[in-house]
């Protein structure tokens, strides 16, 4: 695992350059000293991962950096990449006191962010207890930010833990997903290589390809958890779907985010209206897409992306074709790929296609973006777990699966939320294991 | 229009409003003198003439708050490095074309009497219409026997105002440091002497900070610092309650012009409300310029129309005798917190406060329903915060989600856990939660009939031998 396996890429950083700048010191000052220091303060309740917000940015306003960043990860060990990608306006920053008095948020995020990269910069460590302190060693599977978090968590408390990943790199989405302009994969790399310093081994192109593997796993180590995510992009299954020029939302972000996509042209039609989808679309425009169609069967107010996202696609230039479904994929003579549609309407909560509505739109690239499937009935089979509505059944408070041996956590057990939610549950799920362990000790 | 002029203050000086520049950077030549008065200045009192002196740089350093610059301000310049003659022919030009504004020569020489003669003959000549005696400059001129250690013994301080007087036509101000155990020994001394009025105060000894790279106090000069001048918006307070001592007392009170952190009309009406005639401006003016006295004269223009005064000595004073020894309060007054619901932001500081600072008496219990009492039936704050810790928080994704999120709970919008419950039983009103809560008019501190006659310490105490704490029933 090492930073040069991306190479940076000029032409990248300035088509995805951050969409919020860093703070400058005298900025994040001034913004950590409007912080009315609330006591058990909201903002920290809203946190998945309930980060001592008013606590850490009082340490900014006295010039405590490192102090600060060493609170942000006592709660948060990827509390670098959370303070980029993370939804703040309906976390921390939606829960501050301030909107109550019609005053603009404490910007949370940006202070957060500014005492982590103080942190990552020196190069510090952070402290964990001696290895072997506790006789336990847990195997993480999938390298996101939910095993992360775990494997963090478990060696902070002088336990082992391997994480088993099979591509090349970790970070799960945080490195291949997020929006680049939001967090850089090589940021995301500096981060895991900080938990790779607290000693989390690493096991990369090792997938789970059979109930086999498992039960090796199983007799390697105390403990499985289970941070696999929710499988690949969900298919359109209209007819068309197999030709060349059809690639879903994740393949083209992971795909510019490693430098494997550096430009695209024409015409992209993104269907689907979630985060991911406006992601996908702003990506095309900054890739050089003229004209970027998100499609939606849908109306506006409908549309599941947070309203900040959507108003960003808007400012990138997307354009929004409301209840609208694609209903075929073809090419014509000149090979071009031509994308049937048809309006539709929705009638007790069946959406029916609107008579001589159709419409064909001529373009360069189809981008399925209507989320990830759900979690298969094979890993259900394999770990012996319990699966409903395509998620791992777990305890909230522990994490743990019907089957004890088994933890899950992340969008495998959540369904698909935010990454400061997959950290949440690998830290609730490596605290739990540990418990498990002391009480069996004892 | 209320009337802001000043008349005949400390026996006949006349200015144009009661706002004066104090002796100091912005008082130091006749051309920024000229500039305050045409930006509204009342009157100025000059940068202190004496023997020129060589001054060191730096000279100023400051205490900053929570982000804001200045809050305190100190220095360590000396007396004008300009000479006296310099200074003095820049005075009779400024008072040539401003007749009608106030310049005060502020002096300091030798203690000895016929240099103390001639300086004030000098001034006189040049025009001035009054003269401060500099008794209270505290870093480098006390080391050379002027300023405050002229200021911090009565007997040289009487002397020198004496000698002063034996000379003088124009009214002479004694301008008191308040370096010193009780300001009044100087102020009785400087009435003994003669003197027709007082400014007060001088800048508070002060080390505003230490350069925790350099190690080096602030203002740094080489490697080392020096005991420096404290003044600012910190100092107020000091100000206030030095002026109201002075005033207070039948053997000091003069005619008194108040000095100490001075920046609004605000300030100013409170000092006046204590007996000043006129108020002496400086750090607020070296950190904003002369600008700010626009809205100062306007401002206690409109505050005196609000309140029905028309002219300074309708007011002045009026808030002396609310100041009293604590013997005479009535201990029978009773006050309570009362939490206005519908205004909280649930910032829960109050509640922290009350723990950890006051009676134990703000709780979070209206949602598990209110109790009554003392400290030990209650949650602690550490119990409150390990509950919310505990509970697992998700981002709310979906757009239902969402709404359900954002969607006021209870009638208030703060949620009814957040809001915190004074237990009036226990609540001693101290006031402290009033002055942490960041919301105005949320917390108000509300009178309730205590059922029992006013009675304060000293008729509680009247014959008793060792005032001992009667019995209660």
């Amino acid at each position: 695992m090492s930073l040069e396996t991306l190479p940076d890429d000029p032409q990248l950083r300035e088509r995805f350059s951050e969409l919020k700048r860093s703070l400058t010191p005298q900025a994040a000052t001034i913004e950590a000293n409007r912080c009315l220091y609330c006591f058990d303060a909201p903002c920290t309740a809203a946190c998945p991962t309930h980060i001592d917000v008013p606590g850490f940015i009082k340490r900014i306003a006295s010039g405590n950096l490192r102090g600060s960043a060493l609170r942000i990860l006592d709660a948060n060990i990827l509390g670098g990449s959370c303070a980029r990608a993370c939804p703040v306006d309906i976390l921390c920053e939606g829960a501050c006191v301030m909107h109550k008095q019609g005053r603009h948020p404490i910007r949370i995020g940006q202070l957060q962010r500014h005492a982590m990269d103080f942190f990552h910069a020196s190069g510090e460590d952070v402290k964990t207890a001696p290895r072997g302190l506790r006789q336990l060693h847990v195997a993480c599977i999938g390298a996101g930010p939910a095993s992360l978090a775990c494997a963090a968590e478990i060696c902070r408390r002088g336990a082992r833990a391997t994480i088993v990943e099979r591509r090349p790199l970790p970070g799960g989405l945080n490195t291949y997903g997020v929006a680049e302009y939001k967090l850089r994969a090589a940021e995301s790399l500096k981060e895991i290589d900080l938990i790779r310093r607290m000693g989390v081994e690493f096991r990369f192109g090792a997938g789970i390809e059979s109930a086999d593997d498992l039960r090796a796993l199983e007799s390697e180590f105390d403990f499985v958890f289970l941070g696999i995510g929710l499988g690949a992009m969900q298919q359109l299954s209209i007819p068309g779907e197999e030709n060349e020029g059809v690639m879903n939302a994740l393949e083209l972000i992971s795909g510019y985010k490693t430098g494997r996509i550096r430009e695209l042209g024409g015409t992209v039609v993104v269907i689907g209206a979630g985060n991911t989808a406006i992601d996908a679309a702003n990506a095309a425009r900054r890739l050089g897409a003229e004209t970027v169609y998100l499609l939606y069967r849908r109306g506006e107010s409908d549309i599941p992306a947070f309203d900040f996202e959507y108003e960003h696609a808007k400012v990138e230039g997307v354009q929004f074709l409301w209840r609208r479904q694609p209903v075929a994929i073809r090419k014509d003579a000149h090979g071009t790929l031509l994308l049937d549609t048809v309006q539709v309407r929705e009638v007790e909560h069946t959406l029916l296609p609107i008579p001589d509505s159709q419409y064909t739109i001529a373009c360069h690239l189809v981008v399925p973006a209507i989320g990830q499937s759900p979690i298969t009935d094979l890993m259900r089979d394999w770990c012996r777990i319990e699966v409903k509505d395509g998620r791992i059944e777990t305890d909230r408070a522990t994490g743990q699966t019907c089957n004890p041996r088994y933890f899950a956590g992340g969008d495998c057990a959540n369904g698909g939320r935010e990454v400061v939610d997959a950290v949440a549950d690998g830290k609730r799920s490596a605290l739990a294991m540990i418990k498990i362990a002391e009480a069996a000790y004892a | 229009m209320p009337d802001i002029r000043v008349r005949g203050f400390a026996g006949g000086i006349d200015s144009p409003n009661p706002f004066w520049l104090a002796s100091a950077p912005p008082t130091n030549c006749g051309e920024q003198i000229m500039r305050a008065f045409d930006a509204g200045w009342g009157g100025a009192v000059w940068k202190t003439i004496g023997e020129p002196v060589t001054n060191v740089s730096s000279r100023y350093s400051a205490t900053d708050w929570n982000g804001l610059r200045m809050m305190g301000f100190n220095n360590i310049e000396l007396i004008s490095d300009r000479s006296v003659e310099e200074n003095l022919r820049e005075m009779a030009e400024v008072k040539k074309r401003y007749p009608y504004h106030a310049v005060i020569a502020s002096l300091m020489v030798a203690s000895n009497r016929e240099a103390w003669h001639e300086i004030v003959a000098r001034a006189e000549d040049a025009g001035a219409d009054g003269l401060e005696l500099n008794f209270g400059c505290p870093h480098g001129m006390s080391e050379r026997g002027m300023g405050s250690a002229v200021g911090q013994v009565p007997e040289y301080a009487e002397m020198i105002t004496r000698w002063v007087k034996e000379k003088a036509r124009k009214p002479v101000l004694v301008k008191l440091t308040p370096n010193i155990t009780d300001i009044r020994a100087v102020a009785r001394a400087a009435k003994r002497g003669g003197a027709d009025g007082l400014s007060a105060i001088n800048t508070i000894n002060s080390i505003t900070g230490i350069d925790l790279d350099t190690l080096v106090p602030r203002p740094d000069v080489d490697g080392k610092s020096s005991h420096g001048g404290y003044c600012g918006p910190a100092v107020k307070p000091i100000a206030l309650n030095m002026v109201q001592q002075v005033m207070a007392d039948p053997d000091s009170a003069l005619p008194l012009s108040g000095i100490g952190g001075i920046e609004t009309w605000r300030d100013a009406a409170e000092f006046m409300l204590l007996g000043c005639g006129t108020v002496q401006v400086c750090t607020a003016v070296m950190h904003y310029g002369y600008r700010i006295v626009e809205d100062m004269a306007e401002g206690l223009e409109s505050w005196m129309r609000t309140k029905g005064f028309n002219c300074i000595e309708d007011f002045r004073g009026l808030s002396l005798n609310r100041v009293t020894e604590w013997k005479h309060l009535n201990l029978n007054y009773k006050i309570v917190a009362r939490i206005d619901a519908a205004k909280c932001i649930g910032c829960d500081l109050c509640h922290i406060a009350c723990w950890d600072g006051a009676h134990q008496c703000i709780h979070l219990d209206r949602s598990t329903g209110p109790i009554n009492g003392p400290v030990e039936l209650h949650a602690t704050p550490a119990q409150n915060e390990a509950h919310t810790r505990s509970l697992i928080a998700v981002t709310p994704v979906s757009r239902r989600e969402r709404t359900e999120a954002s969607a006021p709970r209870g009638p208030y919008m703060t949620a009814i856990e957040r809001i915190p419950r004074v237990d009036e039983t226990e609540c001693v009103g101290c006031n402290l939660c009033s002055l942490v809560c960041p919301v105005e008019q949320c917390i108000t501190m509300v009178r309730v009939d205590a059922g029992v006659p006013a009675e304060t310490w000293e008729e509680r105490t009247k014959g008793a031998v060792c005032a001992p704490q009667p019995q209660r029933s």
